[in-house]
């Protein structure tokens, strides 16, 4: 490594870390000035969590060297990151469930009038301080996340996968916050796995693959392949997948017929069909009524009023297990929700299979061993940490979310914002999985914060808007700005 | 800053204990009777050894259950009552009605116990101590009623539940021909049966579970009748090996057989464990005990030793695993 630019805020070399028989870290470095948004990327289990761990004292590097404004760090724990300057959000919400948001902040020594300010500032000006945070949406704990770390006025904010649960809209604000704070003179750490945010904030990113730090790279227009390149080695994944060709819809009798469906007070009015073979985005706003629809079609909650047909059969589901008898399986949007942390990815992946009582007796320890195997191979999940999943990184604890379906067998898949956290070769993968699971007749409902996606994976877009669906845009047509604008209720219709 | 951190020793039992669990505990027995050989030199020997077996298996059994509703994040503090109900039961029916239906009745009301706190935490959700203090607590009351309104005529200990709690075959107690099987049993279904998985399942995210179509409470009711059915058994061939039936027989075993399980690396938030380690836990524990009790300690100081003893051997474990 050359000598590092003496004006570096934060200049970290050779930073080194294994845990157990996964070296997570070998040689990453990584500068960041003055004023500067860098961006931190790589693969999932590149190594970029770890990273920014290592950076904020919660753990302790095997080797290398840190500096913070020209002097040797001493951070050996969170407080003293803080101390120096440095202020984390991490990729897993660190909120306390059981306590509101006001004493989560002042466990954390936060203060109040910038966090309101903040909050404000972030779009969720209504936030009640005195909310469980066990009853805010991830979308919320994020951006609360965000603030109490903005509360602080870091010198070098770090932001990991911060906007991966985020709906369009706030994710818009959050970059603006972001940026500005760098233009006042700030640094900060970006790690996305989304190419437009970088090239909306970002002035340079560092790429990580394995562990190791393989480019240094400015943020200028076409360097995106070149990261990718850097990111993946030579194995480049195929161009981005082509938009879907229409599919004449099957005039039949639709897979799932919802029709007036409401709960609780966002989900008003909710209507439309899926048909077999089929892959329809749902397109949302944060708070829109999508949470409570997902949740009623997986059996999680129960509808208030409207109905639900599976193949021309009205159902009414009162427990997830009634929802899977009918096929419909869920992907929930928040893993913490979806995975047994402590336990294995095997055993993660088989509980489906040995849910109904009749499977309470001898496991067929090969043919689990088989299906395991082949849905983790159809995700290419990294299993080097799988005696537990949460030493997996967060993108591959996102693909045990999915194996553990596909390990089932999938008829009606409800995927709430699957690729949250994902790499971009994975989240081609994850499209190519979802046309073939419809290729094969499978129906699929797609939630996705990320309005790029329906173009990719789906063959219409169903459009919610204060708990109505207020348009319905075939894929071909649904170019980012479209999907906006109807997503803020503007190009309201009746849908068809 | 630089830093070289080479794995210290600490850290690398932390990790041994994580991935193979049974290991240290083994070492800590294994110590633990070095220890009682130096203290009293000559009291190692096969008659020990036997006697040491044959007051660990009842106790290893209640701590089955503790270890299975554990596993789910719950606890069972109704065991000792079960184990004693069906004990009493045997001892003062058989001579009226004869063994084979004074067993069943027995068995019976160690069941409904099981029910009744399958129903309370399945159904209505009731935290799993308080449910099971509750009936633990009722079930007591009912046995008072039970010894006034009952004359007995007598107290009958059948004669194979003295065969299988105080015999012996070739210098091993006869307990272990229902003790092995019974373990076998345990930790085949934890870790090759459905059933023994959703323990794990649940213990590990109920949230989860339930998205993945696990019915919890079918789960829950099963667990906690099964749990009391073995408590049941425990009792009777406790009643063979105490030769007595009191109305607090097994009582004193409740809180020794969750010392037991948590002693064997089964977390008390569930979703981490397993019978083995409680089977060493248990036999740790006894181990204990006979240490103390040869070391001619009062009673009172041998509480408290006790008491320490599993504290520290507990808190050490707990910040060995959490290091990594
Ligand atoms: N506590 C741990 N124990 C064992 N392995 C771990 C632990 N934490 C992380 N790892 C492993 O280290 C590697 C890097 O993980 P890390 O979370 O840093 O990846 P990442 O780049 O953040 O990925 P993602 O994009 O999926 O979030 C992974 O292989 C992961 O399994
Ligand atoms: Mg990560």
């Amino acid at each position: 490594m050359p000598d590092a630019p003496s004006d570096a805020v934060l200049d970290a070399t050779g930073v080194a870390k294994r845990f157990g028989a996964v070296q997570a870290l070998r040689n990453a470095s990584l500068q960041v000035k003055a004023g500067q948004v860098v961006a931190l990327m790589g693969a999932n289990g590149a190594g970029k969590s770890t990273f920014v761990k290592i950076l904020t004292g919660v753990l302790k590097p095997d080797a290398g060297h840190v500096r913070i404004k020209g002097r040797d760090s001493t951070v050996v724990n969170p407080a003293g990151a803080r101390k120096w300057g440095l202020v984390p959000v991490y990729q897993e919400p660190s909120l306390i469930p059981d306590l509101s948001v006001a004493d989560n902040l002042r466990l954390g020594d936060t203060p109040m009038e910038p966090f309101r300010h903040w909050i404000g500032e972030l779009g969720l000006p209504d936030l009640s301080s005195d909310a469980l945070i066990r009853s805010l949406p991830l979308a919320s704990l994020r951006i609360v996340d965000l603030a109490r770390a903005l509360a602080l006025e870091p010198d070098v904010l770090l932001l990991d996968e911060l906007t991966a649960a985020l709906p369009t809209d706030l994710v818009d604000r959050v970059l603006k916050v972001v940026r500005a704070q760098a233009d006042q003179g700030r640094s900060v750490i970006y790690v996305s796995h989304r190419f437009n945010e970088i090239a909306a904030i970002c002035d340079r990113a560092t790429v990580l693959r394995d562990g190791l730090t393989v480019g240094d790279v400015a943020i200028e227009p076409g360097i995106e392949e070149r990261i990718v390149e850097m990111m993946l080695g030579g194995a480049v994944a195929a161009a981005v997948a082509e938009d879907r060709p229409a599919k004449p819809l099957p005039t039949a009798i639709p897979r799932l017929r919802v029709r007036s469906l409401k709960t609780g007070t966002r989900l008003t009015d909710v209507s439309f069909d899926l048909h077999k073979g089929e892959v329809l985005g749902v397109v949302a706003l944060e708070g829109q009524g999508q949470d409570e629809l997902f949740d009623v079609l997986a059996g999680n909650r129960r509808a208030s009023a409207g109905t639900v047909e599976v193949d021309g059969a009205p159902k009414t589901f009162h427990h997830p297990a009634d929802a899977i008898a009918a096929g419909l399986t869920l992907v929930p949007g928040d893993r913490a929700h979806a995975l047994l942390m402590s336990r294995s990815v095997r055993e993660n992946i088989a509980v489906p299979l040995l849910a109904r009582i009749r499977t309470w007796g001898a496991i067929r320890m090969g043919d689990e061993a088989e299906k395991v195997g082949a849905a983790i191979e159809t995700l290419q999940i990294d299993t080097r940490a799988q005696g537990e999943v949460r030493r997996l990184s967060g993108g591959n604890q996102q693909k045990v979310t999915i194996a553990r379906w596909i390990a089932k067998g999938v008829q009606t898949l409800l995927l709430f914002d699957p690729t949250r956290g994902i790499d971009i070769r994975t989240k081609r993968q994850i499209y190519g999985l979802v046309r073939d699971l419809a290729d094969q007749g499978a129906a699929v409902l797609f939630y996705t914060s990320e309005l790029a996606e329906i173009r990719l994976a789906c063959d219409r877009a169903v459009v919610i808007f204060n708990g109505r669906v207020v348009d319905i845009i075939d894929a071909r047509d649904a170019d980012e700005a479209t999907l906006m604008r109807a997503a803020y209720g503007l190009t309201e219709k009746a849908p068809a | 800053m630089t830093m070289t951190d080479t794995p210290t020793a600490m850290n690398r039992l932390g990790r041994l204990m994580v991935d193979r669990p049974l290991l240290p505990l083994i070492g800590l027995l294994i110590l633990l009777v070095a220890v009682l050989a130096i203290l009293n030199p000559g009291v190692l020997s096969m008659f020990w050894a036997s006697n040491t077996l044959k007051i660990a298996i009842p106790l290893a059994m209640l701590a089955a259950c503790q270890t299975m509703t554990m596993l789910t994040g719950g606890i069972d503090l109704s065991v000792g009552t079960a184990a004693t109900i069906a004990a009493y039961l045997t001892a003062t029916l058989a001579p009226l009605i004869g063994v084979p239906p004074a067993i069943a009745i027995a068995l019976a009301a160690a069941i409904l116990i099981g029910l009744v706190n399958g129903f309370g935490i399945a159904i209505c959700r009731v935290h799993p101590l308080i449910m099971t203090l509750g009936t633990a607590l009722i079930a007591t009351g009912c046995l008072l009623v039970y010894q006034r309104y009952v004359i007995a005529t007598g107290v009958l200990i059948p004669d194979f539940l003295l065969w299988l709690g105080t015999g012996r075959t070739l210098g091993l107690p006869n307990s272990l021909a229902l003790f092995i099987p019974f373990a076998i049993l345990v930790i085949w279904a934890q870790r090759r049966s459905g059933f023994g998985r959703l323990l794990y399942a649940i213990g590990a995210n109920e949230a989860a579970a339930r998205l993945s179509g696990v019915r919890v409470w079918q789960v829950h009711f099963t667990l906690y009748t099964l749990s009391s059915l073995i408590a049941g058994v425990t009792g009777l061939l406790y009643l063979g090996q105490i030769k007595t039936a009191s109305l607090s027989l097994a009582l004193p075993l409740d809180l020794p057989s969750v010392a037991a399980a948590v002693i064997g690396g089964t977390s008390i938030f569930g979703g981490r464990g397993g019978y083995g380690g409680t089977i060493v836990g248990a036999l740790i524990l006894t181990v204990l005990t006979s240490m103390l009790t040869l070391m001619q300690i009062p009673e009172g100081g041998r509480r408290i030793l006790f008491g320490l003893i599993i504290l520290a051997v507990t808190a050490l474990f707990i910040r060995l695993t959490e290091r990594n």
